[in-house]
């Protein structure tokens, strides 16, 4: 059983819309550095910044923030997740730092990658963009930037499919049983 | 994913897509050791012990400081302030060092087959750090991560390991890695120096200096053990380094774009001339980066996870 959520022209709109947004509440794009969680979240970075560039005319830097090593539950899983890539363009002190993901769910991705950034330095402050927040928060963090709330069962799953990664621009509702 | 086994004590015992796993997470370790604060927090509250049976610097070294860079705490026990100079077994130092419930125990030491059997008395995983002239895992992972960096591949590549094959725990764990990687290698060195039956290996073997140098994509020169030539195995170090040293004119016969490597500590001027140590080929310090991220890859991948309960 699963259910589309948002199609690909849901998705296009969305990220339009929090690429306005961003620029909105940052009264431009100064200082802006974007900087997408491994795997999706880093492919809807770089869309971001290609749609900051198309309304503003600046490109802004983009990278990407691996949370894996600042993870909580790596002493509990039995299988150690593969490590992704850590790539930041330009040195983030005193910058404006918008952190994108696909999914918000727990919360705890976030708080690694909110860790993880931190070991490289002292930015102005962090933002969150993520294209669906799905609820059910285990820690205090909130998105600023929401391309759909998608209420949903604890036991539903939640996947977002890019075309860079899986050929298909999709969100969907899977009901696990 | 994950390794398959407890521990890693050669790779002979590993498959290739455990080799793949161990390099691939290497990679994304280096990034670390780049950075202004070099430590992440994954392996806090983890203890990792340091059991050298026999001199290192450069080995030792590189485990303690991939453990400290993933925030372990590393404890270093070498022989010279053990309890082994006092008459311990070694199977009661392993049990009293396992009552003390560490995280992993590293261990090095001169008879081949010791991690092995230590591993059998703990529950922890026990990384292989070099037993006599058995096996040297991680020296052979930050061998391939270097030439699969360099080289974009591993598949296919004319590697030859040159010296004294015999003593060599580095050439055991290279044959098997790079063979398992799908690379041709070739061994040599003087008749006394390779072992009768090494080819059973994977490997073709021969006594030709010039045949080992000619088309090789990578030559790795490995360290005459001029403290273990208790026995004569070649007339004179001179003798040697005419014959089998590698220098600037021998290594005309190599391939375009050849690389060096070398396990360390080099000789300079008996297997290795200077002009070739450092040479612009010589990839033997991007080795020394690349043994901490495979550290910490294999830390990682051993000791990053649930504990398992091992039964022994």
């Amino acid at each position: 059983m699963k259910r589309t959520a948002l199609d690909d022209k849901a998705i296009e709109r969305a990220l339009a819309r929090i690429a306005h947004e961003i620029i909105e509440r940052n009264k431009g794009t100064e200082g802006l550095v974007i900087l997408g969680i491994p795997t999706r979240g880093y492919h809807l970075a770089l869309r971001l910044q290609k749609k900051i560039e198309e309304i503003e005319g600046v490109r802004l830097p983009a990278g990407a923030v691996d949370a894996t090593l600042y993870r909580d539950d790596l002493g509990i899983k039995k299988d150690q997740p593969s490590l992704k890539r850590m790539e930041i363009p330009i040195p983030i002190d005193g910058k404006k730092v918008v952190m994108v993901d696909d999914v918000l769910f727990t919360g705890r991705t976030i708080r690694a990658a909110i860790d993880a950034l931190m070991d490289f330095g002292r930015p102005l402050a962090i933002q969150l963009a993520v294209l669906v927040d799905r609820g059910h928060r285990e820690l205090p963090i909130k998105a600023d930037y929401v391309g759909k709330n998608l209420p949903t069962s604890q036991k539903e799953g939640v996947k977002v499919h890019l075309t860079e990664t899986d050929g298909v621009n999709e969100v969907v509702i899977e009901a696990q049983q | 994913m994950k390794l398959k086994g407890k521990d890693l004590l050669g790779i002979e015992g590993l498959d290739r897509e455990e080799i793949e796993l161990l390099l691939s997470t290497a990679e994304s370790f280096k990034e670390v050791s780049e950075r202004e604060i070099k430590k992440v927090p994954t392996l806090r509250g983890k203890t990792i012990i340091n059991l050298f049976y026999e001199p290192s610097t450069r080995t030792r070294t590189s485990f303690e400081i991939a453990a400290k860079r993933m925030s372990a705490d590393a404890v270093n026990i070498s022989v010279s302030t053990s309890s082994a100079s006092k008459g311990e077994t070694l199977r009661d130092t392993a049990m009293n060092l396992g009552a003390m419930r560490p995280d992993c125990i590293v261990v090095r030491h001169s008879s081949s087959g010791t991690p092995e059997m230590l591993s059998r008395y703990l529950s922890c995983p026990v990384v292989n750090a070099g037993d006599g002239a058995h096996e040297h895992p991680s020296q052979a992972l930050l061998d391939m991560l270097t030439v699969r960096e360099r080289k974009g591949a591993i598949e296919g590549l004319k590697v030859s390991i040159i010296g004294d094959i015999v003593h060599s725990r580095v050439a055991r764990s290279n044959i098997y890695g790079f063979t398992k990687m799908g690379a041709e290698v070739t061994v040599a060195g003087p008749p006394t120096m390779l072992p009768v039956g090494i080819e059973r290996l994977g490997c073709r073997a021969t006594s030709s200096m010039e045949e080992a140098v000619r088309g090789a994509d990578v030559i790795m020169m490995l360290r005459i053990q001029l403290e273990r030539q208790s026995e004569s195995f070649f007339p004179s170090a001179r003798e040697y380094s005419r014959l089998y040293g590698l220098d600037e004119t021998k290594l005309k016969n190599a391939k375009e774009g050849v690389i060096i490597l070398h396990p360390g500590p080099i000789n300079r001027g008996v297997e290795i001339s200077p002009e070739v140590a450092d040479g612009p080929y010589s990839v033997i310090l991007d080795q020394v980066t690349n043994g901490v991220a495979v550290r910490m890859a294999i830390f990682y991948l051993l000791v990053g996870g649930a504990r398992e309960e091992h039964h022994v």
